[in-house]
């Protein structure tokens, strides 16, 4: 386990420096001079070259990586292009708990519906609500989230009006207003992650069925609710888990679109922000931030295997 | 959860479970009921369908759009019970409805600039067309028009255009850098393997449409950068599969058989693998396809993609966000809807596709 893990470990290192190295060198990809995109045009030319000169841009390209590493790495992402210039990492700090919250809201939302869903489908596998389940699913699957959000936003908040559309209180003020106010937003994010767990959990459950332990639990006079819970259930949910796992580290970036549409301030909020007024140095520190996040999360993911399955704490010793 | 502990004897459940071994979900043998019963369903559908179209165009739109779904609904099922009679219970009617929709979008997309449709982009010409015009099979603007009195179905069709194009670009650069680099790793193995591996695990580590967007802050949206943008969403899964496949295929005779007779690893490669892998990459194309197309529009909504007055349908749902949604629905039903069978026929034959040709990949 352990020398495995450091190998991972390693990868990760080096996935990361990778990626950060992408996110530094997105300037490059500009088609104008960055310093032309911040000044705007008909300046002095001494002007163009101070910035320049701010900037770093006129030092070879491998110490400038080094020197922007070096403060990324100490918490320091750089100020904002645009007015009002303000320092990425407190506007990323802003934001990103908005994310982290809908992001675990919507998957908490996606586990509870997808469980019995899925325990329901597997148990009669092949049956009517199997049908049913199976092709909702599917059909869930295929909705884009911008036309899923669009559509429960036109029903829950502007026909019925159940729920407050564009509005965040923050956790802090208060807990039952962050809640009422998050619910759709996590709905929306919940629909299509509780069809995908759905699928692979029904999968992995037929598959866990017809094995022989089930069939003792059956001899024993256990009832279903016991087979499926205490017996099927955790067997059955590796695919699940590292589902799971991808999902978080993947909707904390991308809740994008759900935030725009509900105008969120979250992390997707910003980036489109920043990416409208063409703010690279906001873009960078989000996506880098985003990145480490997601690496941090497989990493987990991997230890958490240990936990799910003894054999494989044993194998690797 | 009352339904699980009603079934919890032991028949029952030895049942469920033979059952879930002897037939694959979805293919169970359905009663067929007389042939008339199912002519009858059929007819009432179609029947319904244009009381929907014809006979209520003045009426409320959702109720004309409901009448019209439930004709559809009937129309599905006593058709399907008919075709099931004629060529056995195997037929699967929603297969071919997905490819004859996929094959009439593809025609109709290239053959867009020929047709006889509406103005699509030229709002100065559209100045004295009826905005928000409702849809209406019989008038001149079938899909309606939106705010400028532009027409919605040649929107459409011009949007599908720029969706195909782009992913299709996207999907054919992926597959060719992706078939590479992953039938290198799976050929060569150790230091190889694992600089690919980690620079296909970065590319992952960004969420896609966080990399689209930090692409399009320093891109012009045109449809090449946008290709090019879409194939970085595609190649990592490209890879993984061919790097998958050529290492169980790497293990065969054939590939022994070549190298005793002394082929390169070129040639082994490029002769002996590319052929066999790229049977699995080609059926997970259509998924990818779907996947990008989704993509593509994402941005476009978010008004990032493809600018308007360029249509895409991601741009157009975006022109119904807030009021214009509440009183013009078709403004966003229409593209939403074309984009989602668009997208769900591209996802159901792709499933079929990948099970059929990449037996290790039918369980995801």
């Amino acid at each position: 386990m352990g020398r495995t893990l450091l190998k991972r470990a390693g990868e990760l290192a080096a996935v990361l420096l990778i990626v950060s190295f992408g996110t530094f060198m997105l300037v490059s990809l500009l088609p104008n001079d960055p310093a032309v995109v911040i000044l705007g045009e008909g300046r002095e030319p001494a002007e163009y070259a101070a910035v320049r000169e701010d900037l770093g841009l006129d030092d070879p390209l491998p110490v400038r990586y080094v020197d922007w590493l070096g403060s990324a790495v100490t918490g320091d992402l750089g100020e904002s292009v645009v007015p009002p210039y303000s320092d990425v990492l407190d506007r990323v700090a802003a934001a990103l708990p908005v994310s982290v919250e809908l992001a675990v809201l919507g998957l908490g939302m996606a586990l509870v519906f997808s469980i019995p869903l899925a325990m329901w489908s597997a148990y009669r596998a092949g049956g009517r609500a199997d049908r049913i389940i199976s092709a909702s699913a599917f059909g869930v699957l295929s909705v884009p989230s911008f036309l899923a959000g669009l559509l429960v936003i036109m029903v829950f908040a502007n026909q019925l009006g159940w729920f407050p559309r564009a509005q965040w209180v923050r956790i802090s003020d208060s807990l039952g207003d962050n809640l009422y106010h998050a619910f759709l937003p996590a709905l929306v994010i919940a629909l299509a992650e509780t069809a995908l767990f759905t699928r692979i959990l029904r999968n992995d459950l037929i598959t866990t069925l017809q094995e022989d332990f089930i069939l003792a639990a059956k001899a024993k006079g256990m009832s279903a609710r016991h087979i499926l819970l205490s017996d099927a259930l955790r067997p059955s949910s590796f695919s699940m888990v590292t589902l799971l796992g991808i999902s978080l580290g993947r909707l904390i970036g991308s809740t994008v679109i759900v935030e725009y549409l509900f105008a969120l301030p979250g992390m997707g909020s910003l980036v489109i922000g920043a990416a409208n007024t063409g703010d690279f140095t906001m873009v960078q520190g989000a996506v880098l931030v985003i990145a480490v996040i997601y690496v941090l999360t497989n990493l987990l993911i991997d230890l958490s295997y240990g936990v799910l399955d003894p054999r494989i704490r044993r194998a690797h010793v | 959860m009352s339904e699980l502990t009603q079934v919890s004897t032991p028949p029952a459940y030895g049942q469920a479970v033979d059952a879930a071994v002897s037939s694959p979900p979805g293919r169970r043998r359905r009663r067929s009921g007389s042939p008339w019963g199912a002519a009858a369903l059929a007819v009432l559908g179609v029947a319904g369908i244009a009381v929907g179209v014809a006979a209520l165009r003045g009426a409320n739109g959702w109720l004309q759009l409901a009448v019209i779904v439930a004709g559809l609904g009937l129309a599905y099922a006593g058709v399907g019970r008919l075709l099931r009679r004629r060529f056995g219970a195997g037929f699967d009617l929603m297969s071919w409805l997905c490819a004859g929709w996929l094959v009439l979008l593809v025609l109709a997309a290239l053959l867009a600039p020929v047709l006889p449709l509406g103005e699509h982009q030229d709002l100065a010409s559209t100045l004295d067309a009826p905005v928000f015009a409702r849809p209406d099979l019989f008038s001149e603007y079938p899909l309606g028009t939106n705010n400028f009195g532009l027409d919605l179905l040649s929107r459409v069709l011009h949007g599908a255009r720029a969706s195909l194009i782009v992913a299709l670009g996207a999907v054919a650069i992926g597959l060719v850098v992706g078939a590479a680099l992953g039938i290198v790793s799976g050929f060569f193995r150790k230091a190889t393997d694992a600089v690919i591996g980690v620079l296909t695990n970065s590319l992952l580590a960004v969420p896609p449409l966080i990399l689209l967007i930090a692409l399009a802050t320093v891109l012009d949206p045109s449809l090449r950068n946008l290709a090019f943008a879409l194939a970085l969403l595609a190649l990592p899964s490209v890879v993984r599969i061919a790097r998958a496949s050529t290492m169980t295929f790497v293990q065969r005779e054939f590939v022994l058989a070549a190298r005793a007779m002394g082929a390169s690893r070129m040639r082994v490669m490029t002769r002996e693998l590319l052929p066999n892998v790229m049977l699995p990459l080609l059926s997970y194309a259509m998924v990818m396809i779907s996947v990008l197309i989704v993509a593509e529009a994402s941005l476009s909504f978010l008004g990032l993609g493809i600018q308007p007055p360029d249509p895409s349908w991601g741009n157009m749902i975006a022109e119904g966000e807030g009021d214009a949604f509440e009183q013009h629905p078709h403004i966003v039903l229409v593209p939403g809807l074309v984009l989602f069978l668009t997208v769900f026929s591209l996802n159901l034959l792709g499933e079929k596709a990948r099970k059929r040709f990449d037996p290790r990949q039918a369980k995801l």
